[in-house]
C-alpha cells in the first residue's frame, strides 16, 4: 500500500516537472520575443528602411544598404543551391534506397550539423583567397552550402508523401522515369518543395558567421558580385558591440525587422506543409 | 536497332545519372570543405604539428599559436549546456509525446521549435543588453566567502563562461528535444501498453518507452552536443573572448568558433590565417564525428522500428497500431 503511493507520487512528480521542463524552455523564449518587439519597435522609423548608415558620432541613419544587401546575397544562395537541391532530392526520392542514397542522405544531415563558421572559411578559401578581396558572391555561395541540404532533405521527404501509384501510373502510360519524375511528382509535391525553400530561407536570412569573412561588410550601396556588401545580420553584430546608443537602438531594429521574416518564412512554411499531409494521408 | 523501349531505357539511365550527378555534389561538398580546410592551413600543420592543440600561449604578434584555450572554452561551455539544457528538453520530449492534453501538442511543438528559428545574432544581441547584466548582479551579490572557490572566483564583468552556457543551452534545447520527440513516436505503443497492462504508473510506462529508444535520446542528446560547440555569434558576444585556461564560471573565456568569428579580417600574416583555419578545420572534424555518430544512434531507433511495425505479424493482417499522433 505504502509502495504503491510512493509510485504514484513518483509519477506525479514527473509528470509536474515535464510540465515545469515546457515552461522553462517558453520563458526565455517570451522574453527575447518580448525585448524584440518592445526596443525594436521603439526604434523602428521609417528612415531606418530608407536611409544609409550615418558615419560615427552622427545620429539617425538607417540600414537601407544592409536590408538591400540580405535580399541580394539570398538571391545569390538560392540561385545556388534551389537547382542542386531540388534535383539531389528528387534523387534521393526516385533511386534512394541504394547504398548510394544512403551515404548522400547520411552526408546532408551531417552537413546540416556543420557550424555555419566552417562554411564560411570553406567559402573564403574558394572565392576570396584566389582573388585577395571579400564579394557578394563569397558571402552568397557560403549561404547557398547551408541551404542544400535543408532543401536536398525536405524534396525528399515531400516527393514521397506524393502516393507512389502517381509515378506508376505515368510509367504505364509510357513516360519515362524523367517525365515522371519532373511532370507528375514534382507538380504534385510543389508546395511542399515551396515549403523546403522556405525553410532554408528562414534559416539562413539570420546567419552572421558566414559573412563576417566572405561578404563582410559595405558602408555603401551595392549590387556588384566582386565587391563586399553589407547584411543586415552583420549590420546588427557591428552596431550591438559598439559603444554607441544610437547603434544599439539600430540593432535592436534590425534584430526585429530579421525576426520578422524569419518568422513569416517559418509559418508559411508550417501552413503549407501541414496542409499538403492532410492532403495525402488516407 | 534502336527500339522505343531501349530508347527508354537509355533516357531512364541518363536521368539517374544526371540526377545522381547532383547527388553527388552534396557528398563532394563534405569532402571539399575538409580539403579546403586542410590544404590553407598546412603552413601553421607543419610548423607547430601537435604542439598547436597544447600550447597555452595565442601571441599572434610574436607569431606563436597554442589552441588549448579554445578547445577548453568550447567543451566547457557546451558540457555546461548540456547539462543545463538536456533535462529540459527531454522533460519537453516527454511532455510532448506522452502526456500532453492534445489540443496543447502542436502549439506547444510550434512554440519549442521557434526557439532554434530565432537567429543566433539575435540571442546575442539579447545576451549582451539583457542577460549579462542579470548574471553582473548576480555576481555582485556572490557572497564573499563563495568567491574563494575557484568556480565562482572572477570579477564581476557580466560576460563570462556562465552567461554563454546559458545562452547556449537555451539555442541547444529546441534540437534535443525535438529528435528525442521524433524517437518517442518512434517507439510502438505496444511498449507502454504492456508496461501499463502489468500495472505500471505512468512515469513507469514512460520509462518503458525511453528505455527502448535510450540509444535514439542518446543520439539526441549528442546532436544538441553538436549545435553547442559550434554555435558562434551569440557565444562570442556574451563570453568576452579571452583566451584562458580557467574552471572559473565568472571568468571571461574564448571558444573555437569565436576566435574564428573575432581575428580572420584581423590575420594579417599567412601564419596566423593558417592557424584559425587550422582550427576551423579541427573544430569542423568534431562537429562531423559528433554528426556522424548522434545520426546513426537516431537512425538505429526510427528506422528500424518502422520497419518492424509496417510489417503484418503472423498469418493475419495485423498492423501494429502506430503511436499516438
Amino acid at each position: 500500500m505504502n509502495l504503491t503511493r510512493r509510485r504514484k507520487l513518483l509519477s506525479g512528480l514527473v509528470v509536474f516537472l515535464c510540465a515545469a521542463a515546457v515552461a522553462a524552455a517558453l520563458v526565455p523564449l517570451f522574453f527575447v520575443f518580448a525585448y524584440v518587439l518592445q526596443r525594436g519597435f521603439s526604434s523602428l522609423n521609417w528612415d531606418f528602411f530608407t536611409k544609409m548608415p550615418k558615419p560615427v558620432g552622427e545620429s539617425g541613419g538607417g540600414m537601407a544598404n544592409a536590408m538591400l544587401g540580405t535580399v541580394y546575397l539570398i538571391g545569390i544562395a538560392s540561385a545556388v543551391a534551389i537547382p542542386v537541391g531540388i534535383i539531389a532530392g528528387v534523387y534521393l526520392s526516385e533511386y534512394g534506397t541504394k547504398p548510394f542514397g544512403t551515404l548522400v542522405r547520411f552526408t546532408a544531415d551531417v552537413l546540416n550539423g556543420v557550424p555555419s563558421i566552417v562554411i564560411g572559411i570553406f567559402a573564403y578559401g574558394l572565392a576570396v583567397l584566389p582573388v585577395k578581396h571579400f564579394s557578394a558572391l563569397a558571402g552568397g555561395l557560403a549561404l547557398g552550402f547551408m541551404m542544400i541540404p535543408i532543401i536536398t532533405r525536405t524534396t525528399e521527404e515531400l516527393l514521397n508523401l506524393v502516393p507512389g501509384s502517381l509515378r506508376e501510373g505515368s510509367l504505364a502510360l509510357g513516360a519515362t522515369r524523367a517525365r515522371a519524375a519532373f511532370s507528375v511528382m514534382m507538380p504534385a509535391a510543389l508546395p511542399g518543395i515551396i515549403t523546403g525553400i522556405l525553410v532554408a530561407l528562414a534559416r539562413i536570412a539570420g546567419e552572421t558567421a558566414p559573412l563576417l569573412f566572405t561578404a563582410f561588410n559595405n558602408r555603401f550601396m551595392s549590387t556588384r558580385l566582386d565587391q563586399p556588401i553589407s547584411s543586415l545580420p552583420v549590420q546588427v553584430f557591428t552596431y550591438a558591440v559598439s559603444p554607441y546608443d544610437d547603434w544599439h537602438r539600430q540593432a535592436w531594429a534590425g534584430a526585429l525587422v530579421l525576426v520578422a521574416f524569419i518568422f513569416i518564412f517559418s509559418v508559411m512554411a508550417r501552413v503549407v506543409t501541414r496542409r499538403l499531409e492532410r492532403m495525402h494521408r488516407t | 536497332m534502336k527500339t522505343p523501349s531501349s530508347r527508354r531505357s537509355a533516357d531512364d539511365r541518363g536521368f539517374r545519372l544526371g540526377t545522381g550527378f547532383f547527388a553527388l555534389l552534396v557528398v563532394l561538398l563534405v569532402t571539399g570543405i575538409f580539403w579546403e580546410l586542410f590544404r590553407n592551413s598546412h603552413l601553421s600543420i607543419a610548423k607547430f604539428g601537435f604542439r598547436f592543440w597544447t600550447g597555452k600561449v595565442w601571441d599572434p604578434v610574436s607569431g606563436e599559436f597554442g589552441a588549448l584555450p579554445f578547445i577548453w572554452g568550447t567543451l566547457y561551455s557546451s558540457l555546461l549546456a548540456m547539462l543545463i539544457s538536456t533535462p529540459i528538453a527531454l522533460g519537453i520530449a516527454i511532455f510532448l509525446s506522452e502526456l500532453s492534453p492534445k489540443v496543447l501538442r502542436t502549439p506547444l511543438a510550434f512554440l519549442t521549435e521557434l526557439l532554434a528559428a530565432i537567429p543566433s545574432i539575435v540571442y546575442g544581441l539579447w545576451g549582451v543588453f539583457v542577460l549579462v547584466p542579470i548574471v553582473r548582479q548576480l555576481q555582485v551579490h556572490t557572497p564573499e566567502w563563495m568567491r574563494k572557490i575557484p568556480l565562482f572566483a572572477g570579477p564581476p564583468l557580466g560576460v563570462g563562461m556562465l552567461s554563454a552556457a546559458l545562452i547556449l543551452s537555451v539555442m541547444v534545447i529546441p534540437f534535443t528535444s525535438s529528435v528525442a520527440r521524433e524517437v518517442l513516436r518512434a517507439v510502438p505503443y505496444t511498449q507502454r501498453e504492456a508496461a501499463y497492462a502489468l500495472g505500471a504508473t505512468r512515469w513507469e510506462a514512460i520509462q518503458a518507452a525511453l528505455r527502448f529508444g535510450r540509444t535514439g535520446i542518446l543520439g539526441a542528446v549528442i546532436l544538441g552536443f553538436g549545435r553547442a560547440v559550434g554555435e558562434t555569434m551569440a557565444v562570442t558576444m556574451v563570453i568576452g573572448n579571452n583566451p584562458q585556461v580557467t574552471a572559473s564560471l565568472f571568468k571571461p573565456q574564448h571558444t573555437m568558433a569565436a576566435v574564428i568569428a573575432n581575428e580572420f579580417t584581423e590575420a594579417a600574416d599567412d601564419l596566423y590565417l593558417s592557424a584559425l583555419i587550422e582550427i576551423g578545420l579541427v573544430l569542423f572534424i568534431i562537429t562531423l564525428v559528433i554528426n556522424a555518430l548522434s545520426r546513426l544512434l537516431i537512425w538505429s531507433v526510427t528506422r528500424e522500428v518502422k520497419v518492424k511495425t509496417s510489417r503484418p505479424v503472423g498469418t493475419m493482417a495485423f498492423k501494429a497500431p502506430k503511436a499516438a499522433a
